[in-house]
């Protein structure tokens, strides 16, 4: 059970409120039609897998409904920092 | 003879009181304060239980959570029983009946333990595997004899009379142990104004000095133990939770703890208390004071009745007064064994001799033992166990450690008792709980806890050092560390003083060798739980499984409800030596959440009959309930699923209720559906990308069928959706994807879309819907309205805001069942008055009610589709013969677009959706049922495709389907055959996929 700063309510709730939505910055392609199949393959299915720093999208679905960015460990489950749409993570401090 | 063990003296029971209870059926005393396990040790009752796999005798062996073989049946009615309950952890009361759980057809004639006695060599890890595999006709017979013999508990066969509650809760210092340690730690905290919870497992605090001689502060250690108790109880902010488990340790100090509030006062919890409680507690800070459990040693027969742990023989004298027996042998690897050998002479027992391991041992230790007339023997092992039903003597000789060899000569030493100790396990369960591994220490021959990115200090026991000095410094100062983390002002720095001896080194020693090969000699059971054995471990390492988490799973090593807490180290040391590696090398298999089982009452809670899901209903429910309805779970909804008459079927029911709407005027509750109100500058240009079909048209006033498809081009979601003004839109959704749909809107405009001036809300709730449906709809509409309803000024697909029976109303001219349709929408609080009026004005029209299984119907004769029913995210539009809402010469490249162009999208042979007539056409063909075009002559068959929506219908008299079929377009006309049953086929023809009133003319009817 995760525990996690809405960066739009500006509150720390529990993960009850929230829902996963996948991989964070996946740019939807600006021409689909001329993409390759192969790239749009790519932009339908493939996504990182890491072990440790992984960016995600959350929304706040039991609250503001707001979708936002989230950097979590994926070893230690640690959110690191939860950050607007559109907007690019801090450095990691560690 | 009535409680022939029981001794003065023991410090948690009250000897005024006097208990009964039974046992197996055997009425039995005790005294109020004694565990189950305590009272039937007073009782001199060895045999408790049947081992799992062999079926032997087993008695207790621990007094705490960590006990292996004393798990019992307990309640007196099939509602209250409850299987796997701790006898160490159970407190006794009167009319407490328990049973034994292991041992067919009794505990004291056992049929699994003839296969134990003659087979038991016979039986290595994996024997089920390997053996009850063929013939496979058989395994049913095998399994029932299996799980028969090995019993595992009973369930209740009657919902339980109990209530059970959560609680969240949030503290800036949980304490989880109320040891020395942890009890040092909230002395400190309580000084404050920190928000605390302390929790033991325990029904008093005090860990082991409950039972031990230390001298704490001047006082004897139960003293302390008791004047800080009254502190802590005082202390306002400061919550003393016993009976308490911590049983996981979740993310971000997450901690669910199991409370077991009356399960020590009776069967059944007294009126007005819950039985058990889980707290869910979140925690600034966590103090891990969890102590250690004490490590038997493996030798050979090692689980006769009688063999304990060391510490577990001072709990039963010192806190219980009971000595189960009046001879001791003990066996230690270190100076704290030699306590339970001096508390037994001091409780007047007979005779006890020590058996230590080492060749070097404390003088002082060996004076003082000689002065109780304790016999010690250095250098020497309990290498086997002579009885079988109960210990009749030890078997002890020389022990060379180094190379691991019986040295001398064998003797035989007659006892009651043997109890061993190989040292100390810290408790590190839940420190694992989050994915941490614990760290080998060589120097103490233990796992300690490993690094942690939790906020949780350790102290006592648990973090390796087994002092009563180090649990009560660490204690004191982790509370210290953690308060002045939180900013609470702490005035003084108190340290708490003890008395303590001064401790040698014990020497590392898990597994005692035997005259004969470990394969050969009697059972050495590691894994008590299980029965599993020194020589089965070796097996696994020989036959390959060098892993530690597969000879866990070969062997079941720590598989039982105990979680192997006092054999995970013991066989992985056993483990280790076989493959020629070290412990840490090694290394140990997860701790898993949960610590000690938890009742499904608990976990529940209060979620549990009318509060298991919320139930939505519309407002016209009261009605629908007079009317005699039976309901249909569409989700959380509750919806009127038909209105059987006196003595109608299911089948005439909704024959009457479809006849009507096709003949005559029906009405259909249709509040349930999802609707979305859509707002802004963009929201045209938003609902052009989001759907499949063209939208910029759209006029107002007018209404359109859309169609969602995801990116990948399959099918999410379908619904009407009407424009209110050139900037105002509501969408409907099926009843199910409301929420669904509206989140994925969400995700479009926030996440690509940012610069569209459009918003969603949802109003599902906010409005009622009757519809009224069937060629006399116009006529009965008519009399409560003065809206224009002549069909060249309200056609088909549009909508008209007027008043309906008084009340403001969007009315939509639209229709899921062929016929001429009216949806009245009104604010959700006029929905049962507008629905009264209707039916009122309809009874000359012979207004039928509908529910959703006529509505189904209904829709099926025309072919529309319901997603998620005749649609599984597999499905394209095309697929299901939708082309004309693809509206592929939009500017903008909508959600499913390039996801429909896919060539796997494309390609021939994809399932699409038909409509199928059985050949006998009195033949309602299974929703689900597979299809395959030719009869098999052999399976598996190829699958061709299936059964999505099947009914039987009036208007076309007779049966009907939908399915997905392979090529199916392509195939009208053709017979398939549908799998009905084992070797049962039904022939049906592949037809279109709307089979009443194809042209559409009964809902354009002018």
């Amino acid at each position: 059970m995760l525990k996690i700063h809405c960066p739009y309510c500006q509150e720390t709730r529990e993960e009850e409120e929230f829902h996963y939505s996948g991989q964070a910055h996946i740019a939807r392609p600006s021409d689909p039609d001329s993409c390759s199949d192969e790239d749009w393959g790519n932009y339908l299915y493939f996504r990182k897998n890491p072990r440790g720093r992984h960016m995600e999208m959350w929304v706040h679905a039991a609250g503001c409904r707001k979708f936002f960015n989230v950097v979590r460990d994926t070893i230690t489950y640690e959110v690191e920092q939860t950050y607007l749409i559109g907007h690019v993570p801090r450095e990691s401090t560690q | 003879m009535s409680q022939s063990n029981r001794i003065p003296g023991g410090r948690c029971v009250d000897y005024g009181s006097e208990i009964n209870f039974r046992f197996n059926g055997r009425p039995l005393t005790g005294y109020k304060g004694d565990t189950l396990a305590s009272a039937l040790l007073a009782n001199n009752i060895k045999i408790i239980g049947r081992s799992f796999k062999y079926g032997r005798p087993r008695g207790v062996m621990s007094a705490g959570s960590e006990e292996p073989n004393a798990i019992l049946q307990l309640g007196t009615t099939p509602a209250s029983q409850v299987p796997n309950v701790r006898a160490t952890q159970q407190q006794i009361f009167n009319g407490l009946t328990s049973r034994t759980t292991n041992g067919w057809p009794s505990v004291d004639f056992d049929v699994m333990s003839l296969i134990g006695h003659v087979a038991g060599k016979l039986m290595p890890p994996g024997f089920y595997y390997k053996t009850l595999m063929f013939p496979r006709f058989l395994w049913h017979t095998y399994e029932w004899v299996v799980r028969r013999g090995a019993g595992i508990g009973i369930a209740p066969t009657e919902p339980d009379p109990d209530r059970y509650d959560k609680i969240n809760r949030h503290c800036d210092l949980l304490i989880i142990g109320a040891g020395p340690a942890g009890l040092a730690a909230a002395h400190i905290a309580s000084r404050t104004s920190a928000r605390v919870i302390l929790m033991d497992e325990h029904d008093k605090p005090g860990g082991t000095l409950r039972y031990s001689n230390d001298i704490i502060e001047g006082l004897p250690g139960i003293d302390w133990v008791k004047q800080i108790t009254a502190e802590l109880n005082a202390a306002a902010n400061v919550d003393l939770l016993t009976r308490t488990t911590a049983v996981g340790y979740h993310d971000q100090n997450f901690i669910v703890a199991h409370e077991r509030r009356t399960d020590d006062l009776s069967d059944v919890a007294p009126v007005g208390f819950a039985r058990q409680r889980v707290h869910r507690i979140r925690a600034r800070h966590v103090i891990l004071a969890t102590g250690a459990h004490e490590r038997p040693l493996v030798f050979a027969n090692n689980d006769v009745p009688g063999c304990m742990q060391a510490s577990a023989v001072s709990a039963y004298i010192k806190q219980y007064g009971v000595r189960p027996g009046n001879r001791l042998v003990l066996m230690t690897t270190n100076d704290n064994g030699y306590e339970a050998a001096f508390d037994w002479i001091e409780s007047g027992g007979e005779s006890a001799v020590v058996v230590d391991i080492r060749t070097r041992v404390n003088d002082e230790l060996l004076k003082r033992a000689a002065t109780a007339g304790i016999r010690t023997l250095t250098g020497s092992a309990v290498f086997e166990v002579k009885g079988k039903r109960q210990v009749k003597a030890a078997l002890v000789c020389g022990l060379d450690s180094e190379k691991n060899t019986l040295i001398g000569k064998d003797e035989t030493i007659p006892t009651d008792i043997i109890a061993s100790s190989g040292g100390w396990s810290p408790v590190v369960h839940l420190s694992c709980h989050t994915g941490i591994k614990p760290n080998w220490r060589e120097d103490i021959a233990a796992f300690v806890p490993g690094t942690t990115n939790q906020k949780m200090l350790t102290a006592g026991a648990v973090s390796g050092d087994f002092s009563l000095s180090a649990a009560l410094s660490q204690g004191a100062s982790a509370a210290t560390t953690i308060l002045a983390d939180c900013g609470f002002d702490l005035e003084d720095k108190a340290t708490i003083s003890c008395q303590e001896d001064t401790v040698d080194a014990f020497q590392p020693c898990f597994h005692i060798p035997h005259r004969k090969p470990t394969s050969r000699s009697p059972a050495q059971f590691v894994d008590y739980q299980l029965d599993v054995t020194a020589a089965a471990i070796e097996l696994a390492t020989r036959e390959g499984f060098e892993s530690i988490e597969h000879v866990k799973r070969y062997t079941a090593l720590g598989f039982g409800t105990d979680q192997g807490k006092i054999s995970n180290v013991n066989g992985i040391a056993i483990a280790a030596r076989s493959t020629g590696r070290s412990i840490a090398e090694t290394g140990t298999t997860m701790f898993r959440p949960n610590y000690t089982p938890v009742s499904f009452g608990a976990m529940a809670g209060r979620d549990v009959n009318e509060l298991f899901q919320l139930k939505r209903y519309t407002a016209m429910q009261p009605w629908h309930e007079q009317a005699g309805a039976l309901f249909e779970d569409v989700g959380q909804w509750k919806r009127p699923w038909y209105y059987p008459q006196t003595g109608e079927s299911l089948q005439d029911a909704i024959n009457r209720e479809c006849l009507a709407v096709r003949n005559g005027v029906g009405i259909l509750d249709a509040s349930t559906l999802g609707k979305i109100d859509i707002q802004g500058p963009d929201a045209r240009e938003f609902l052009n990308r989001i759907y499949t079909n063209a939208w910029m048209k759209l006029a107002v006033g007018k209404c359109r069928y859309g169609l969602m498809c995801g990116e990948d081009g399959m099918v999410l979601d379908d619904g009407v959706t009407a424009c209110l003004a050139d900037n105002h839109f509501v969408m409907t959704t099926t009843t199910g994807g409301a929420a669904r749909v509206l989140e994925w809107l969400e995700l479009w405009h926030q996440t690509e879309w940012p610069e569209l001036g459009v918003y969603f809300n949802t109003i599902t709730d906010h409005w009622a819907t009757a519809t009224l449906s069937g060629p006399g709809s116009r006529a009965l509409l008519a009399e409560l309205t003065d809206l224009d309803l002549d069909p060249t000024n309200f056609p088909f697909m549009d909508w008209r805001q007027t008043m309906v029976a008084d009340i403001p109303a969007r009315v939509f001219r639209i229709s899921f069942t062929g016929e001429l349709s009216y949806e009245i929408n009104v604010n959700a609080n006029y929905g049962l008055t507008l629905w009264r009026r209707l039916i009122e004005a309809g009874e000359k029209y012979n207004l039928t009610p509908y529910g959703t299984e006529t509505m189904h119907v209904l829709r099926a004769e025309k072919g529309f589709i319901i997603v998620g029913q005749d649609t599984d995210g597999s499905v394209t539009p095309e697929d299901l013969g939708m082309e004309w809402a693809i509206a592929r010469r939009k500017k903008f490249s909508f959600i499913g677009k390039r996801g429909i162009a896919r060539a796997d999208c494309q390609r021939q042979q994809r399932k699409q959706l038909v409509g199928l007539l059985p050949v006998n056409g009195d033949v309602v063909l299974p929703e689900g049922s597979q299809i395959v075009f030719d009869k098999p002559h052999q399976l598996p068959a190829k699958m061709v495709g299936h059964v999505t929506s099947s009914y039987y219908s009036a208007a076309l008299d007779r049966s009907f389907a939908l399915a997905l079929v392979q090529g199916g377009l392509d195939r009208m006309g053709q017979t398939v055959q549908v799998s009905i049953g084992p070797d049962a086929w039904e022939t049906a023809e592949i037809t279109a996929s709307v089979f009443y009133d194809p042209k559409g003319e009964q809902q354009h009817v002018q």
